[in-house]
């Protein structure tokens, strides 16, 4: 009776020492290898603080003009274009700026490496079946592990900082670039496709010249979708030394600061925004082709 | 005609579609027809023992119904799919023999393809997409546009380079995939139901284009169709498949004159004969003294012929070669009894 009603658990001496010999292990794993680590992220940490204090130090007309410059050229929309510089200048007017500027940095470093490393993943999960059964349950425990989990390995081995705060972003921000990219390759027509091979193209001509082209609408949501999850790990990625707006996120939940938390928490929802329509209207012209025009 | 020769020869060609095709030949060589092999060893007998010759300058029509293999048959020239077994030949050459490099110069150069479907890159426009196979083969692009720019007008396709494909009617679309594969200046053009998704009207233009085409470029052209009346009237030679096996293979003439069995006399049953037998397929030896009357071209068909056998002294007319020589005679009786399908 007492077998079903107590779970039969591994003893309590024997867990603590599972649970010890797994830490010790990973300390030791990173003793010996954080420096090596740490130089191998060093230029990534130059160019974050490069981004960044080119942001800070640029005067902000410029900035301003930049910003709306972005807007304009990625949704050909006046009311999207006015609306992301009057946020900018609502940001800027309110005390945010310096914080605005430090996220902005981090988010666009965290999409383009998540771009530079998801779209050559996705093209080879496309390629092969035995590719994506393997990396398709990865990205699923990337996107449903709790944060929290993951920054305490990142943590442990490079310490607090910009480098494991853009890590644990992209963690978390990766999967959906890597998942449409190779989705919007596997949907690409297949008589399409071996019309080019019935031309004689390369892999290489059938990659870049069909097959990428024709999956770029996909691979653009899910640049779409990377920035958005970026932006949502903003908060948690201050939490390990990441400077922007989720630091005073932070000091308003320790003091109960409602009006700081709240402005801030603002900001993050107008960034969001502006670079949710912009992106979407771009990827949306990217395949105006397929619309018949008249005729 | 002369003895053309031969530009694709396909020897004993095998295909079997399924997880393990090596094993699933040996049943096929022990005689498993197509159904039991499905039934019993979940393997599909896609061509068996198709051997076939294919003449330079010529148009040859593979005809069969639904699933009966012309596409896989036809990608197999170019090995879009690998055969099981059997050889392909091109210009006495060994295909299968061909590494990567050799059988994309061969896809690159020597032969192009027009698609059912069409298989246009939506996101080129006209003159982008007729010149991708030029693109491919490396030609610089002035060259190409140039080119390109050509054979959409020879397709009667000026004014809608700057279109995309969408744009266009299927008709249209077409034109564009005929573009494109002339372009290359390929010697072999494989065109699979290339005019099956279109309207009838369409179709029998797109047929004239063809022809037109063909009669001064004399390309060697592999033709899928599954409509008898369409392979009557643009091929040299046609080839019957069913279930993977080739039936028959002969002109037209032969195809509906003398179909090898039951199925093909269901094919040409529906046929208007008066248009497509012509005399020299009926025409009789002169016996005793030759007919008089002004001797009829052997390319002449039953239609035109029976009209001037109804007005001709004694229903009887000499029939003429293609140099004009007297080669033997026809009789009213004759034409009439051709005109009938052998199950009527
Ligand atoms: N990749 C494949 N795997 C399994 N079976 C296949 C494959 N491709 C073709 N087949 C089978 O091979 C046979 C011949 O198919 P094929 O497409 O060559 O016919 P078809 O004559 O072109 O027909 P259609 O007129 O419908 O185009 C069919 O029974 C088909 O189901
Ligand atoms: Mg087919």
């Amino acid at each position: 009776m007492e077998f079903l009603t107590e779970f039969p658990e591994m003893g309590r001496r024997d867990l603590s020492q599972l649970r010890q010999g797994i830490d010790e292990g990973f300390k030791t794993f990173s003793r010996t290898y954080g420096e090596q680590l740490e130089a191998f992220f060093s230029p990534l940490l130059k160019f974050m603080v490069w981004f960044e204090k080119l942001l800070l130090a640029a005067p902000w007309p410029i900035i301003i003009l930049i910003i709306g410059a972005l807007a304009w050229a990625g949704s050909r929309s006046w009311k999207v274009t006015t609306g992301g510089v009057l946020a900018f200048l609502a940001i800027g007017y309110f005390g945010m700026w310096e914080d605005t500027m430090a996220t902005l940095a981090i988010i666009s470093v965290a999409t383009i490496l998540c771009i530079a490393l998801g779209i050559p993943i996705g093209i080879m999960m496309a390629r092969s079946d035995r590719m994506q059964a393997l990396i398709t349950p990865i990205l699923d425990v990337m996107q449903t592990i709790p944060s929290f989990v993951y920054l305490i390995p990142v943590v442990m081995l490079l310490g607090i900082g910009k480098v494991p705060g853009l890590i644990a972003v992209c963690i978390y921000a990766i999967p959906p670039i890597v998942r449409l990219t190779n989705l919007g390759i596997r949907l690409v027509d297949r008589e399409v496709l071996e019309a080019a091979e019935a031309f004689g193209a390369s892999h290489r001509q059938k990659l870049f010249g069909v097959q990428i082209p024709l999956a770029l609408p996909n691979i653009f949501a899910g640049v779409n979708q990377t920035i958005m999850m970026a932006l949502s790990m903003v908060v948690i990625a201050s939490m390990i030394g990441v400077k922007g707006l989720g630091v005073p996120v932070l000091r308003a939940i320790s003091n109960q600061y409602l009006a700081l938390g709240l402005m801030n928490g603002l900001a993050i929802v107008a960034l969001a925004i502006i670079f949710d329509r912009v992106s979407q209207s771009y990827g949306k012209r990217l395949q105006s082709y397929r619309e018949s025009g008249h005729e | 005609m002369s003895e053309a020769e031969t530009k694709i020869k396909i020897r004993n060609l095998y295909k079997v579609f399924g997880s393990n095709p090596k094993r699933a030949m040996k049943h096929v060589h022990g005689g498993l027809t197509k159904a039991e092999l499905l039934e019993k060893h979940k393997h599909v007998l896609g061509l068996k023992d198709i051997t076939l010759d294919i003449k330079a300058r010529e148009l040859q029509v593979i005809m069969g119904l639904s699933g009966s293999g012309k596409s896989t048959l036809i990608r197999h020239f170019n090995r879009l799919i690998e055969p099981t077994e059997g050889s392909i030949e091109i210009d006495g050459d060994d295909v299968m023999a061909y590494g990567e490099k050799r059988l994309r110069d061969l896809r690159r150069f020597k032969m192009s393809m027009v698609f059912q479907r069409f298989g246009l890159l939506p996101h080129r426009t006209v003159q982008e997409n007729v010149s991708y196979g030029l693109e491919i083969q490396g030609v610089d692009q002035d060259e190409a546009s140039k080119r390109a720019a050509h054979w959409i007008d020879r397709v009667g396709l000026s004014g809608f380079e700057a279109n995309y494909p969408v744009q266009l009617s299927g008709g249209m679309q077409q034109r564009v995939g005929l573009a494109r594969a002339l372009a290359t200046d390929a010697e072999i053009l494989l065109m699979d139901e290339a005019f099956s998704a279109l309207d009838p009207l369409i179709r029998t233009d797109m047929q004239s284009i063809l022809l037109e085409l063909q009669e001064e470029l004399h390309k060697t052209i592999v033709f899928i169709t599954h409509d008898l009346d369409e392979a009557l009237r643009i091929g040299d030679n046609i080839a019957i498949l069913r279930d993977g096996e080739l039936v028959q293979s002969g002109d037209g003439q032969d195809i509906v004159l003398h179909p090898a069995d039951d199925y093909i006399a269901d094919f040409t049953k529906e046929i208007n004969r008066a248009k497509v037998v012509r005399l020299r397929a009926i025409a009789q030896p002169i016996s005793g003294e030759a007919p008089t009357g002004e001797p009829m071209p052997d390319s002449t068909v039953l239609e035109v012929a029976l009209q001037k056998l109804t007005e001709a002294e004694g229903h009887i007319l000499p029939v003429s070669n293609k140099a004009g020589q007297v080669t033997g005679q026809v009789h009213l009786a004759d034409a009439v009894a051709a005109l009938q399908s052998p199950h009527a």
